[in-house]
């Protein structure tokens, strides 16, 4: 009960107290000589903004970057010792090859497959359509930590004789005659980071359709009836009518799921912890300041993860640019 | 328009609807017809089974869910001695999933009201005011888009525990407000760019103010991008577990998704209690799923991009 009124005390007091800030500080600039109350005015509304953005991302970025030269209590300087002793720690290359995998496969993975369900969904019947992409988009719903739940379910594996296999895979392998496997212990050719992978796709396949049918739907007919005239097969005209106007979505699609993928966490700490393998550069992070209360490799951790995505930002704000020069 | 960097909120678009054109033309059943629909009908199968079998697992007793598949039960579906609510039962209340649940709305709720608040000013400001650095900082805002959080901890676990605020509300809901800031400015400043210019000048001919201008006329003319940011932010807090266990941990104040990994890592055979922990954790997410779908799918597509 406490914790509720709790709540609502900080709903109303966060509310409330902002709308007084905004509004006792637009007072005070009303009162000032016109030609300053333009100029004050916009960073009254943009200032609280600012503040925020300030003191809860830019302030802790640059911080971070220099504890990253320091010892695990950021009290004395080390030099470049964090960054030495992570690029010879066998455990986070390993990470860092997995996250590499990871960025490979997944946004591939889960725009071939959006664009696949986008494209016969779209040949069905209205209702049918909607159900569809209902069904593929509603994992979008569910926690990664919820989904890994649900995915634990289907990985279980059962081992002594006579037990039921209680997970979904292996009894349709044990069915066919395999032997039950440890799903998630298969280091061999990384297959237990693709069953990984596989939970992530999962929940990304639907945020890809939803945009990549959209963009589908966008392509004007007369194009496609066009190439049809000329006898293009269906096959051709997907891949060369509908594929390069559907194009920015795609990138669009790929970019998003990319930058969830480089700082994927979750899935990989509740399945596994990065056991057998596993490991990725985000849980690297979290092992380094809440196990080993490193802050100085956690830190160099995170240096590590900002630069892979240096280019990702300076492509988005290209983008952006060039949008906004179209408006 | 090309794509936005995030996807545009549009205007009366249904993403997820088909082509409004009419009746749908006729279609013979020709064997694509037929080879489509079982592509389809076999996708949606695999993408819907694993969540299904975790439904019903989680009505069934706990000798059950602990030695048999959960398929066993179409074996005899109607026998209604196999269905329990136990699982569910013995979760909100041994495994603390009520309090969980409580403690979850308790964060979610403000960390999503008050960066709307703040966003919204200074959208307004990035759209309709000129003052020098403005561009600047918007590229900032944009650039911060996809930047990961995690840059953030370090620093601010430090900050906090100076003034004790690690494990409390007030740490988690100030991090959350700073962390959908950049994306809340961003989708509520592209909307408000898309808004008819006149109406906002004729308006400051009349005389008012940009702080009436902005209650009375901006705001309930963004309604539609205010809702899918809400939205957005409101599923983000609720299902992150990575900033939860930062700054709130473990405890009384812990919300549902630490309490779910909790049981996976502690309970390890206790299976049963998964099922329904797991359900309870979705409970909210997928009502808003199911309620408000075309805002849902608006507010994530257009939020997809948060670092």
């Amino acid at each position: 009960m406490i914790k509720i009124l709790n709540a609502v005390v900080a709903i109303l007091a966060g509310v409330g107290g902002m709308v007084a800030l905004y509004w006792v500080l637009n007072a005070v600039v009303e009162r000032l000589p016109s030609r300053w109350e333009h100029r004050v005015k916009p960073y009254i509304f943009i200032g609280p903004a600012i503040a925020v953005v300030g003191l809860f991302l830019v302030y802790p970025a640059v911080q971070t970057i220099i504890f990253s030269f320091a010892d695990k209590n950021s009290e004395a300087w080390v030099g470049l010792d964090n960054y030495r002793v992570l690029f010879e720690d066998e455990g986070f290359r390993s990470a860092l090859v997995n996250n590499l995998l990871w960025i490979l496969v997944v946004p591939a993975a889960s725009v071939v497959i959006g664009l696949l369900i986008a494209v016969l969904a779209d040949r069905l019947r209205p209702t049918a359509e909607k159900v569809a992409k209902s069904v593929i988009f509603m994992p979008m719903a569910i926690s990664f930590v919820g989904a890994s739940t649900i995915w634990i379910f289907v990985y279980a594996t059962r081992f002594a004789q006579g037990d039921q296999q209680i997970g979904l895979l292996s009894a349709i392998t044990t069915k066919l005659g395999f032997d039950p496997v440890a799903w998630l212990s298969i280091e061999r050719w990384n297959f237990n980071d693709f069953l990984l992978m596989v939970i992530m796709i999962w929940l990304q396949a639907g945020f890809a359709m939803v945009l990549l049918s959209a963009a589908v739907k966008g392509v004007p007919d007369d194009t496609i009836e066009a190439a049809r005239i000329d006898g293009a097969s269906e096959l051709q005209i997907f891949f060369k009518v509908v594929v390069p106007q559907i194009w920015p979505t795609v990138i669009v699609v790929f970019t998003t799921v990319l930058i969830l993928v480089m700082k994927v966490f979750d899935i990989v700490y509740v399945m596994t912890n990065g056991r057998n393998e596993t490991d990725v550069v985000a849980n690297t992070f979290f092992k380094e300041l809440i196990e080993f209360g490193d802050d100085g490799r956690a830190a160099a951790v995170v240096v590590v993860l900002m630069v892979a995505v240096i280019p990702v930002m300076i492509y988005q704000v290209r983008r952006f640019r060039m949008q906004e020069a179209g408006r | 328009m090309s794509q936005a960097v995030p996807a545009p909120i549009d205007g009366d678009v249904d993403p997820m609807g088909s082509r409004e054109a009419g009746p749908p033309p006729k279609r013979r059943m020709s064997a694509g017809g037929v080879l489509v629909r079982a592509a389809v009908l076999g996708l949606c199968l695999l993408w819907l089974v694993p969540t299904f079998g975790l439904l019903v697992s989680s009505f069934r007793a706990e000798e059950a869910v602990k030695n048999t598949g959960w398929w066993t039960v179409f074996k005899s579906p109607l026998d209604f001695s196999q269905w329990t609510l136990a699982s569910y039962d013995s979760v909100i209340f041994d495994q603390g999933m009520g309090n969980a649940f409580l403690n979850s709305i308790v964060v979610t709720v403000p960390a999503t009201i008050i960066p709307i608040m703040i966003a919204a000013f200074a959208a307004y400001a990035f759209t309709f005011m000129r003052f020098p650095g403005r561009e600047l900082l918007f590229i900032i805002v944009v650039g911060l888009l996809v930047v990961p959080l995690q840059v953030a901890f370090v620093p601010l676990i430090q900050i906090f525990g100076q003034y004790n605020l690690n494990g409390t509300f007030l740490a988690v809901w100030l991090a959350h407000t700073g962390f959908g800031m950049p994306l809340a400015i961003y989708i509520l400043r592209n909307y408000m760019a898309s808004l008819p210019n006149e109406i906002i000048e004729s308006a400051a001919v009349d005389g008012a103010s940009h702080f009436r201008t902005f209650w009375s006329l901006v705001v309930p003319m963004s309604v539609p991008a205010l809702a899918a940011y809400a939205i957005f932010q409101f599923l983000w807090v609720w299902n992150d577990l990575l900033v939860a266990l930062l700054f709130l941990g473990a405890g009384d104040n812990e919300v549902v998704t630490i309490n779910l990994r909790n049981m996976i890592g502690d309970l390890g055979q206790e299976w049963h209690l998964l099922t329904a922990g797991a359900f309870i954790s979705m409970i909210i997410p997928l009502a808003v799923f199911f309620a408000l779908q075309r805002f849902f799918v608006r507010g994530l597509t257009a939020g997809s991009v948060k670092g």
